[in-house]
């Protein structure tokens, strides 16, 4: 896939990872893992960005002892996902469109 | 490796970075190694899944902007004091010039790779104007009653237009490869400021 067009993909997989819950890094990348390929590094360059960005914001909490960061998705975030949305009901009509010239031949 | 080795290389590598992005990113490696191993993998298992630290080290130094870098490497770690300040600016007469003048080289490199591309492009568009006024040219002797050299023009038309489909192509792997060279020239610029920093 396209490295810009995967780049923001994965900003959208990861807003989505944390849509229903507050999630932590090693979990969202399992929760991608079937259906986008995500690195530790990548991972972390997205959620400085949404961070910065005021889509997502962190808290860290005990666990087992330990320190672990939890994200929690923001209002912003949120709308990010359904401004996703629309673009690829629009998209997707495009892609229709362009099978069906498939079918011609 | 174990999970002290993998931080140690890690903190060594990133150690041109700025303090707390360094912390910050040992953190996030050492969640993710916990995470995992709590999952049940061993130690090893864990920290390989990960990948090696070389090629983190070189994605992370890829993504921070070059300015970053270059303001911790210029900052020092404690307050100046007064007689540091006095050399600096008495020095400056010395550092300024020098820090211009490699600005002006690297300014330079950048002009003279692209000027290359530049030159490249105007050759295949002057080609493809060669083309088209070949063929309008033949078009235009025709109309005068010029039979042979009408063909000439025609033909020299085609040629231009057959070499200039060609240099198309070339152009285009020729600006993709420079475009490849000079990030690849940053990360070496970047890299040189990181290795400097660790060797101290």
């Amino acid at each position: 896939m396209d490295i810009q067009l995967k780049r923001g993909f994965l900003e959208i997989c990861v807003l989505a990872a944390i849509k229903n819950e507050d999630s932590y890094g090693y979990k969202i990348i399992k929760d991608l893992k079937p259906y986008i390929e995500l690195s530790e590094s990548t991972l972390y360059t997205i959620l400085k960005r949404l961070e910065s960005a005021k889509m997502l914001t962190v808290q860290t909490a005990e666990h087992d002892g330990r320190l672990r960061k939890y994200y929690h998705i923001t209002e912003a975030g949120l709308q990010r996902i359904e401004e996703f949305k629309a673009e690829w009901k629009e998209l997707i009509s495009v892609y229709q469109f362009v099978i069906k010239e498939d079918d011609h031949e | 490796m174990n999970k002290e080795e993998f931080i140690a290389e890690l903190k060594d590598g990133l150690s041109g970075l700025p303090q707390n992005d360094i912390d910050e990113r040992v953190l996030f490696y050492t969640e993710m190694i916990d995470d995992r191993m709590e999952e049940g993998m061993s130690e090893e298992e864990a920290i390989s899944g990960i990948g090696s630290v070389e090629e983190i080290v070189s994605q992370i130094i890829s993504e921070v902007p070059l300015t970053k870098i270059v303001k911790k490497r210029i900052t020092p770690d404690r307050a100046l004091r007064t007689w540091e300040i006095v050399l600096i600016v008495l020095g400056s007469p010395l550092w300024l010039p020098l820090l211009l003048a490699a600005l002006a080289v690297i300014l330079a490199m950048y002009a003279v790779v692209w000027s290359v591309i530049l030159s490249l492009w105007a050759a295949e568009l002057s080609l493809i104007a060669c083309a088209l006024s070949g063929i309008a040219g033949a078009v235009v002797s025709w109309c005068h009653g010029d039979l042979l050299p009408g063909f000439a023009m025609l033909g020299a038309g085609f040629l231009s237009g057959g070499l200039s489909v060609f240099g198309f192509f070339g152009c285009l792997a020729a600006s993709k490869g420079i475009l490849i060279l000079t990030k690849k020239a940053m990360l070496w610029i970047k890299s040189r400021f990181i290795r400097k920093e660790s060797a101290q």
